[in-house]
């Protein structure tokens, strides 16, 4: 039998169902991976005491016949992002020090509503600001895959933590954030699913905020039905954000092998780069193949505005982040740093507390909204930003997807890209497009590279099509027919020095 | 545009950062790069385009403009450095301060 931290969502639910094991051994197995998965970085925060909580609550739930659904008793992990109550909640960063909030994030609420146990809080990069898991205070996540010479790879990011935790097999789920591909991208990295839902399906309540009207909270998991069972549990309007859409949450898991027949899949020719790797070129022809080969038809667009995505959000994110991160002045919670009046105490905090990605980002987003500077780039750069939005909304007038490579790479050794901020941002080069239209999407692992890593493609839907995003991302799946599993866990038999 | 140390010294001002000087070369260079990179925004002729204001097309629903929640400021200073109780003692909710070096004189 499959190890119970490995067993897919829905597998597990059905066990829990069945009888065949309670929520609290299906903990105690996950608790005890996460231990001895520790190598990895993958938590800031373990929580046993809470999870083995929730998961007796769970049973005893169960054998109530009052089970919530099917995240009833299912361990999850939940990025270091969103607030938990009375759990420290770090973004990842040094100047929230010992912030331990009073209420609970409406995301991870929704998830502990729904009976989902929550295992502890995941790394990521500071703030979410990053592509590669490095810039947490607390430290890099490895991915569980090695490279060559089994050297220690980066998880992506800035859903790293979520995403290692996952693939390397210390529990069946978790959340994490995308503001311009931090759930895609590390899925991708990771070699399993990760989905961005359409901005306003998840609240954004008591997330700790980076770009806000980029931010989408999702999740990661190792199956597509997986990410459609979790969504359902974490979607929903919430009048405590603005930006949550009044819409009812659909049943996301509808079209799960229904099959693409019929299905006008658009094939943006925009999304071929200059120096892109010939097997992330030839993994997106194979998946125009697949979905061909299931009676899909694939359709030729373009997206004119693509190349200018990636800078416009580089306007736009640190823009939003240098007003939200206003907030962390060393007054009401997190680090200060004492001085001898109230600017040279903000200046010291900040100094320090904030880490150097994120002091970048702060600096340009303070110069591009400065006076003089504002039409020039910010001004500028949500105009392309309605472009690149009219772009989708005319291609998505002749098909019903689209689908693209998720990353240009497979996942690169931990220290590398680190001297050019612009060479590491273009990871996200093929998902900030969708994050600035604001559309659900998708990275499901399809293949493997030359050096034996995982790759994902990338599919994108028309707003609140989250239906049809699965549908599509299940026949992509069910083609790949991807059961690859990195070697790094302990118990599983590998070679070579660790 | 090319940024110099005096603007990365007025940005960081702005930004409450405090930035060691002997970082403000390289911070220069750096964000001066991403600058010069985010500049090929201008080659997009964005004559009559309205600015991106929401990214989602829809009307937002407004919540009623009435007090849902408060009688919390135990909860709100709790994360607090050095907070102030309430002059006359704790009671309970009651008030509290944030503290911060001096203001006035």
């Amino acid at each position: 039998m499959t190890a119970f931290p490995e067993l897919s969502i829905a597998a597990a639910g059905k066990g829990l169902e069945a009888g065949d094991f309670t929520a609290e051994e299906l903990t105690r197995a996950c608790i005890e991976a996460l231990e001895s998965g520790r190598d990895l970085n993958a938590f800031i925060t373990e929580t046993p005491d809470i999870a083995l909580d929730r998961a007796k609550a769970s049973d005893a739930r169960r054998a109530d016949g009052r089970a919530a659904g099917p995240m009833d008793g299912i361990p999850i992990a939940i990025k270091d992002l969103f607030c938990t109550e009375g759990v420290l909640t770090t973004a990842g960063s040094h100047i929230l020090d010992g912030f331990t909030p009073a209420y609970e994030s409406t995301v991870s609420a929704n998830l502990k509503d729904s009976g989902a146990v929550m295992l502890g809080k995941t790394n990521l990069d500071e703030f979410a600001m990053g592509s590669a898991n490095v810039t947490s205070y607390y430290g890099p996540v490895k991915n569980p895959w090695k490279g060559p010479g089994g050297k220690d790879l980066v998880p992506g990011g800035s859903s790293g933590g979520s995403a290692a935790a996952v693939a390397g097999g210390l529990c069946p789920g978790a959340i994490g954030t995308d503001t311009g591909g931090s759930i895609r991208q590390p899925a991708s990295f990771c070699g399993i699913v990760g989905m961005k839902p359409t901005y306003g399906r998840c609240s954004r309540w008591g997330i700790v905020a980076f770009a806000s009207s980029l931010d989408q909270a999702g999740p990661l998991t190792r199956t597509v039905e997986d990410a459609a069972i979790m969504l359902g549990a974490m979607a929903g309007h919430d009048a405590k954000d603005s930006t949550s859409a009044p819409i009812d949450v659909a049943d996301f898991s509808a079209g799960l092998g229904e099959g693409v027949k019929g299905m006008k899949v658009g094939i943006p020719k925009e999304y071929t780069l200059d120096g892109m790797p010939a097997e992330v070129e030839a993994l997106w022809r194979q998946g125009m193949d697949w979905l061909k080969g299931q009676g899909a038809e694939c359709i030729d667009v373009s997206l004119p505005h693509t190349k200018y995505a990636l800078p416009a959000y580089y306007i736009v994110a640190p823009a939003e982040a240098s007003s939200n991160l206003a907030r962390y002045d060393g007054v009401r919670y997190g680090l200060r740093v004492e001085g001898s009046t109230l600017d040279d105490m903000y200046e010291a905090t900040r100094g320090e507390g904030f880490g150097d990605e994120v002091r970048r980002r702060v600096l340009i987003g303070t110069y591009v909204l400065s006076a003089g500077y504002y039409d020039a780039y910010y001004r500028q750069a949500q105009k392309v930003r309605t472009l690149i939005a009219r772009d989708f909304t005319e291609a998505f007038e002749q098909v019903d997807v689209l689908l693209t490579p998720t990353a240009p790479s497979a996942a690169f050794a931990i220290g590398e890209k680190m001297d050019d901020p612009v060479a590491m941002y273009l990871n996200d080069v093929f998902t900030v497009p969708a994050s600035m239209a604001g559309l659900p999407a998708i990275s499901v692992p399809a293949g493997l590279d030359g050096d034996g890593l995982p790759l994902g493609l990338h599919l994108i839907a028309k707003p609140f099509d989250e239906v049809t995003l699965f549908r599509a991302a299940s026949a992509l799946e069910q083609a790949a027919g991807f059961d690859a599993k990195p070697g790094a866990r302990p118990s599983t038999p590998q070679g070579g020095a660790s | 545009m090319s940024l110099d140390k005096d603007t990365i010294r007025k940005i960081a001002f702005l930004a409450r950062i405090r930035v060691p000087e002997d970082a403000l070369d390289g911070l220069a260079g750096e964000l001066s790069n991403i600058i010069g990179w985010v500049e090929q925004l201008n080659e997009v002729d964005t004559e009559g385009v309205e600015p991106m204001t929401s990214v989602a097309d829809m009307d937002w629903p407004r919540r009623d403009d009435e007090i849902t929640d408060g009688g919390r400021a135990q909860d709100i200073l709790a994360n607090a450095t050095d907070p102030e109780p309430a002059p006359g003692g704790e009671d309970g909710n009651g008030g509290g301060f944030f503290t911060v070096p001096k203001v006035v004189e």
